[in-house]
Parts: C-alpha cells; structure tokens; sequence
C-alpha cells in the first residue's frame, strides 16, 4: 500500500488542509496543528506518533468532531465529520477506560446501545457478542472496580465497537498498562481488526506498538503539529510475537525512530527513499 | 472514573476472624468509653458542684424514665418538625440544582450566592419565622430547617452534576447522546454520591435546627422548650435526658441516611472500601 | 432516544485554565453578591406593591398620596415584612427612647461583641483541630482510640447544649468561647486530617528517601497539602462559631451587648418596631458574610494559584 491509500470507493477518512489553534488563558494562542493532509482507506489500520504536544490526539478528536478544525475540512464516511458522529459511523476508546462505576460490565458495553434506542433483545444479544470478542464474556455482571486495568480496557474496547462502527478511533488506549499487558493486547486488537474489518485510528507514544499494529505510521513533529512522514509497515498479517523478532520489525523500528528525531533515513530501498522524499516535498499525502 | 483495581473479585471471606479482628481494631475507643463513663459516675459524685449543671450518668437515666411521657412526645413534634422541614428543604433544593445545572452560567451565578448564604446564620431568623407564621405554629420551625438545609443540598448536587468527568461527556458525545440521555445515564447517576454526603449533613442539621429554633419560642411540647424550661427550673437531670434523646434521634436519622445510600449507591468507592 | 437536534454540541476540549486572579475573583463576588441583593429589595418592595398593607407618602406638593395593593397577604404587611425604608431609618433613630446612640451604632457594637467571641472560640477550635489532626495522623493508637468520639461527639448537639453550657460558665465569655471551639473543632479535625494524608505516599516516600524527618515531611509536604481542606471547614466553622455565640448569648441574665440579646429584646418588642428586629438579623447576616469573607481573602492569598478542594 503507498502513501496516500486511495481504496475504492475512496477514503473513509480525509483530513484536508486541516489547522487548529488553541486559544490559551493568558490569551496567548496554540498552534496545535498546522496544514495537516491525510487520507485513510477503508479496512486500514493507521497510527499516529509523535512527541508530547505533537497533536496528535487533537487529530484524532478532530476526526471524531469532538472539537472543530480552525480551518480545512475532516469528511469521514464522505460526510462531514459532524454528521458522520451523528450518525455514529465511529467507536472511541480512550487512555482511561472511563467506565461507569454504576454500570456492570455489559451494562457499560450497552450504553451505546441505549443511547441509539435499540431494542432490549437485540442490544443483549450484540453485548454478549461483544464481550465475547474481547474475551470476556464471564464478567457480564461484574462491577469496574473489580476487574484489571487491562480488563477494563478491553470492556471500553467493546464498548467502542456495540454499534458496529464502520471507524474505530483509539487514544493511546494502552498507554497506563504495563508493558506485556500492552503487548497482549496489541494482539488482541490486531484479532479484533482482522475479525471485524473495522478501520482503526491508533494514537501512541510507543514505536513498537504502532510498528506492529499498522499498516501505516503517521509521524508527527512536535508543536505545530505537522505530518513529517508517513511509513509504509510492509511486515505480513497476522502478526504475531514472532513477528516482534525479525528483522524488518526492527529495521522499521528503526525507521520511524529516526524519523521522529529529525533525520532521514538513508536506505538502499530505492521506493522508501523515493517515498520519502515526496512525502516530504508534498508535506503530506500525495 | 476508576482507577484499575489489582486484582479480581472481592475479598476472602471469614467471618469469625473478621470479626475478632474488628474487636480488636475498636479496643482502644471501648477502653476510652468505659473509662469516662466511668469518671464521671464516680467523679461527679466526688465534686459536688459539677452535679449541679452535669448530673450523674444514673440521674439523667432516671429522670429518663419519669419523664418519658413529655420527653416522648416533645421528641415526636420536634421530629415532625425536622423530618418535614428536611423532605421540602432537600426537595426544594434538589430541583433548584436541577433547574441551575441546565446553564453553566447559570450555575456559575447562583453558586456563589448559595455559598454566601450559608454563611449567614439562618437561625437569626426564627423570631421572624415565628411572627409570621405564629409561635405555636410548628411551620415557623419547619421553615427555618428548610433554610438551613436548603442551601447545602442545593451546593451538593449542583456540584454532582456539572462535576462530571470530562472523558464521559465526551464518550456520549461520541455516541451521539443528547443532552436528555446525558443528564439521565451520566449526571444523575454521578450525582448520587454528593446528593447522600449532603443528605447525611442535612439530617443532624435538620434536628439541631428544629430544636433550637425552638429556643427562641414556642409550644411547650417541643424538646427544645422542655430543653429550656426545665433548665431554667434547674431540673438539668431532665434537660440532659432531653439532650440525650436529640442526640439518639439525631443518630438515628444519620443511620437511616446510611443505610439509603448504602442500598442506593452500594458501587461508590466509599460504600466498598473497607478501611474507615 | 434519537439524535440531531438535541444532540450534545462537541464541547471546547477542556483546558487547564489557572484560577482568577484574587482581585477578580473578589470582585466578581462583590458584583454577584450587589446583583442578589437588588434582586433581592425588589422582590421584597413588589411583594409588598402586590399584597401588603397601603403605602402612604407625602407627594412633594404636600398631598397624601395613598397606594392600594391589589391583594392582601398577611405575610407581606407592615407588621410581618416592615419596608426597607423603615428599616433604614430605624437604623438611624436611636436604639431606644432617649438614648443618643443609634440603631445602627449599637448593631454594630453588638456585633463586634459577638463577632469577638464567635473568633475567639473560632481560634481556638481551629488551633485545638489542627493539633488533633496532627497527633491522630501521626499516632495510630491516638487515631483508634478517639476518632469514634470525635465523630460521635458531632452527633451531640452543641447548638442544643449552648445555652447550658453557657450557664455553667457564669454566662459570660468564657461559655460560649467554648460552645464556638466545640462548633469549630470537629469539621477543622476531619477536613485537616483528609488533608494531612492526602500527598501521594510517593511524596512521602521521595522526601523519606532524602532523609528527611517526620517533623519536615510534615511542615514541607504535609501542611501545604492540607491548606485547601482546611480553608474548606474553616468557611463552615466560622458560620458555626457564630452561630453558636448567637445561641450561647440568649441566655437570661446572659451578656446585655451581643446580638443574641438584641435579637431576643426586639423580639419581644416586635409589636411596636419590628423593624429593630430586622434590623438586627441583617447585622447578624453581615457579621456571617464578613467572617466568611475573611476566610475567603485568606483563602485567596494563601492558596494563591491553587485549586481549591472540592470539599464533600
């Protein structure tokens, strides 16, 4: 896949010409992202990483219109990223698994459930579905405060995916996790994007998850935000803890590293450079 | 909302050493009790004059029991008074949050004002209260326990529902919820504890209240007259076992308000966690 | 259950916005607290235009210009709910026959008479609460022992025994700085103690691993972290305290100059002047406003830049 995924019938995503300041207390005003381009194609699975403040989360709200570009257009489903979250066409999982404490587990998974008015038999039946999926389906009636953190996550996952959104957008979803807790369920994740063929928009901190996870990395430079490069994650499907020890793993790794330190990367691939430079020329998505 | 919890499940249960090890965990408060218990009995003997405004523990229960008949049915008006001032104060003030919460401006005004006036000590105005509405008339109590606990439910569960956490609003956003079905499957609910925290205060308030609203006049068949004239008689053995009953209604009303929240919101944090 | 319409507007994204400086945040006050009172008056002089009893003024031509309300309501007449005029020239006019000080001048005497006690007590509940607080989170047993009382001790109503309590000490100073520490101590102790155990235990453990003594985690990381609890109870336990004198000062034979005796001497002369008594809540309302205004200056200064807690 090249950057700039055009699958038919065209992008499920589109950011075009996107800005967005903040204005702060002292008055003072943020360039939290600047001309940002991007396409994303249906079934993708697409990360976005960068230094702290890089923008990327207020990316990903603004593909979710949970906040407004200052100027340019997000069209999600050919829509306008309002309507699309009208219409409930994406699931949002974020950092905190922001379950209700109120609410037993399937109760929590329910909720989108509810708020759309689906009917009681047919909303049980897609719970149990869900929990099923995220492997969880024996704490149905548990309480939040009696499960992992992991767990808990993975109840936010099914959560995000009740309503069978067509988009799936996380905010560094494993970030408060320990490390081989993250590592399960990156597996799990990539089990559920391959189950469902949902499209994924994945914002992390950690090189190796997005490397695993992705079809591509999107690579941010800190404030203003801007798309740097995107990389092409060519390592085949499923993936598995294998996968985290070959050599291409690491070589990407590597790649997206030196990317978000400023520095090309120099490679006898003559297509990486060459896509490389364009990106950087074109400044994002041809 | 919750932060992750090590394990699953809930604790172990064993009753028997659950037990022997609260016992254990409540022996420094028993030996304190029993001691000043004790004290006193022996002490107030020794010194006579402190028998004068503090009978003896065995004094108060004995005119506890010749005076049940009046103390009984001063502690029912002066409940009447209480409960009912509390049902229409907490009411009153739970609508107004309600009404207030809709509008954040809105809020951010009248939360102020509501803060200032409970600043301002409300039982000032039980001599107004019994002009207006007549020294015999248990309304003019009622009235000033529906002041005073009017401005504490209102700050509590005005702070309930706009204290929500900002990722849940957003996550119905994300939903597409409107602002009906976020006030019902989110506000509400997140309100609940803040509602019992000033529940819980507006129950001793409510009592305190009514009984010392009843200091400034009234029919004498309230526990704070019975408070007032039997101290003015010098019967202080009466007006301890006056005293007494506040406190155990008091107690009581607390343990009622518990018991509620413990059924109503037995998920919150502070209903589960075990230390005290 | 649909959406649309009523659908929930994407909020700003919430950021961190510092506290109002003081000088704002007081001003505001001030502004919201003026609005409420004109509010206020006019909902007092329009219920009495719609039901109270007739308004009578002379016109500046000398006539009497009489004003008739369409309804009558008791609870609105010149008896129950004098009009704000009157009361402000009540507050002018002597206190009482042939005395030359004024309404005015004597509220203000009584209330700084019970304001006085009403700090006293206040001061030393707070000292009395903060020690507490101290000694029970470094001392276990303390805590085990007396905590049950602390918090059964708020169950007995003090406000209730104020009058007593009063007595006992002669009815004069004394009784009821002692009913004002009681009203104060409890809330500074549980708010204090909430405070002094809220720094992460890594703090504690960060400050351990620099060797420093209990005595300094206490004063460096401890205290700090308890300032905004302890503003919270202290807001509540001024209200108490006065309160509390109020109560303590009804006694007979109690103190000629605080406001609970005013309160009570122009009760019984309602008949003739309510006006007085009216008078005399509303300096009680102002000396409650001006403790808590007090505490909220503190407040600003101490805590300048700093969250306040969210008390329970």
């Amino acid at each position: 896949m090249s950057a700039g995924g055009q699958q038919s019938p065209g992008p499920v995503v589109q950011v075009a010409g996107v800005n967005k300041v903040f204005e702060t207390a002292g008055g003072g005003r943020t360039n939290a992202l600047e001309n940002i381009d991007l396409a994303i194609g249906a079934d993708e699975f697409v990360s976005l990483i960068g230094p702290s403040g890089c923008g990327k989360s207020t990316l990903l709200r603004l593909i979710g219109d949970l906040t407004s570009p200052t100027s340019g257009t997000v069209t999600v489903n050919g829509k306008p990223a309002r309507q699309a979250r009208l219409d409930r066409d994406y699931g949002i999982v974020f950092q905190a698994p922001v379950l209700f404490d109120w609410r037993t587990v399937q109760a929590n998974v329910a909720l989108p459930l509810e708020v759309k008015g689906t009917p009681g038999t047919e909303r049980d039946q897609r719970v149990r579905s869900m929990l099923e999926l995220v492997e969880l389906k024996d704490f149905a009636r548990h309480y939040p405060y009696q499960l992992s953190g992991g767990m808990q996550q993975r109840v936010s996952i099914a959560r995000a995916l009740a309503l069978e959104p067509s988009i799936l957008l996380m905010d560094e979803p494993f970030g408060a996790l320990d490390e081989m807790t993250r590592e399960r369920l990156n597996a799990e994740v990539q089990r559920i994007w391959q189950e469902t063929g949902t499209t994924i928009v994945f914002v992390t901190h950690s090189i190796p998850e997005a490397v695993f996870l992705s079809s591509r990395v999107v690579v941010m430079s800190p404030r203003p935000g801007r798309i740097v490069r995107i990389i092409d994650v060519d390592l085949p499907r499923p993936r598995t803890d294998d996968t985290r020890e070959t050599a291409r793993y690491f070589e990407l790794i590597t790649e997206v590293r030196e990317t978000l330190r400023g520095r090309r990367v120099a490679t006898s691939d003559g297509a990486a450079v060459a896509s490389a430079e364009r990106t950087m020329a074109e400044g994002a998505v041809g | 909302m919750t932060a992750g919890t090590a394990e699953l499940a809930g604790p172990r249960r064993d009753p028997g050493a659950r037990l022997i090890r609260q016992v254990r965990g409540q022996a420094p408060a028993i030996v304190v009790f029993v001691s000043v218990l004790v004290v006193w009995e022996v002490g107030v003997g020794a010194l006579a004059l402190q028998s004068f405004i503090l009978p003896r523990p065995s004094a108060i229960a004995t005119a506890f029991v010749a005076e049940w008949q009046t103390l009984q049915l001063a502690a029912r008006n002066t409940l009447y008074e209480a409960l009912g001032g509390l049902v229409i104060g907490v009411t009153a003030g739970v609508l107004t949050a309600f009404a207030v919460s809709r509008w954040a401006r809105v809020r951010e005004a009248v939360l102020p004002i509501a803060i200032g006036a409970s600043a301002v000590p409300i039982i000032a105005a039980a001599p107004i209260m019994s002009n207006w509405f007549g020294i015999l008339n248990p309304f003019a109590k009622m009235a000033i326990v529906i002041l005073l606990v009017y401005f504490p439910m209102l700050i509590n569960v005005a702070r309930g529902l706009s204290q929500v956490e900002p990722s849940a609003l957003e996550l119905m956003q994300a939903s597409a919820a409107s602002e009906g079905q976020v006030l019902r499957k989110v506000r509400i609910p997140n309100a609940l504890p803040y509602f019992f925290t000033g529940l819980k205060v507006c129950t001793t308030l409510s009592l305190i209240g009514a009984v010392v609203a009843e200091y400034f006049g009234g029919s004498s068949d309230v526990l704070g007259r019975v408070i007032v004239q039997s101290s003015s008689r010098l019967r202080f053995d009466i007006t301890w076992a006056a005293i007494a009953i506040t406190a155990i209604s008091g107690i009581v009303m607390y343990v009622v308000a518990l018991v509620v929240e413990r059924a109503v919101i037995p998920w919150h944090a502070s209903q589960r966690a075990a230390e005290s | 259950m649909t959406t649309a319409p009523e659908a929930v507007e994407p909020a700003r994204r919430p950021r961190s916005r510092a506290p109002a400086p003081p000088a704002r945040s007081l001003a505001r006050g001030l502004a919201l607290g003026l609005l409420f009172l004109a509010i206020l008056l006019v909902v007092w002089e329009g219920a009495k235009a719609l039901g109270g009893d007739p308004w009578r003024f002379t016109a500046p031509s000398g006539e009497e210009v009489t004003y008739r309300p369409p309804f009558k309501w008791q609870i609105v007449n010149d008896l129950s709910l004098p009009h704000v005029w009157e009361i402000a020239e009540a507050l002018a006019a002597p206190v009482q026959r042939q005395q030359t000080q004024s309404l005015a001048g004597f509220l203000v005497g009584a209330a700084i008479h019970t304001g006085q006690e009403a700090a006293l007590g206040f001061l030393f509940g707070a000292l009395l609460g903060l020690a507490l607080a101290a000694v029970f989170v470094h001392s276990k047993l303390a805590e085990r022992a007396f905590m049950p009382y602390i918090v059964a001790s708020q169950t007995i109503p003090i406000l209730a025994l104020a009058p007593l309590i009063a007595f006992a000490f002669g009815n004069g100073l004394v009784g009821i700085v002692i009913v004002a520490s009681y009203l104060t101590f409890f809330p500074v102790t549980i708010a204090q103690i909430r405070g002094l155990t809220s720094p992460d235990p890594r703090a504690i453990e960060l400050m351990r691993s620099c060797a420093a003594s209990r005595w300094t985690i206490f004063w460096k990381l401890r205290m700090p972290a308890s300032l905004p609890y302890l503003f919270a109870a202290l807001k509540i336990a001024a209200t108490a305290s006065i309160v509390g004198a109020i109560v303590g000062e009804g006694n007979p034979g109690g103190s000629q100059f605080g406001l609970g005796r005013a309160i009570l001497n122009f009760n019984e002369q309602y008949a003739s002047g309510p006006e007085k008594l009216w008078a005399a809540i509303l300096a009680s309302a102002l000396l409650g406003l001006t403790f808590f205004a007090a505490i909220r200056i503190a407040e600003l200064l101490v805590l300048r830049g700093r969250p306040a807690a969210a008390a329970g």
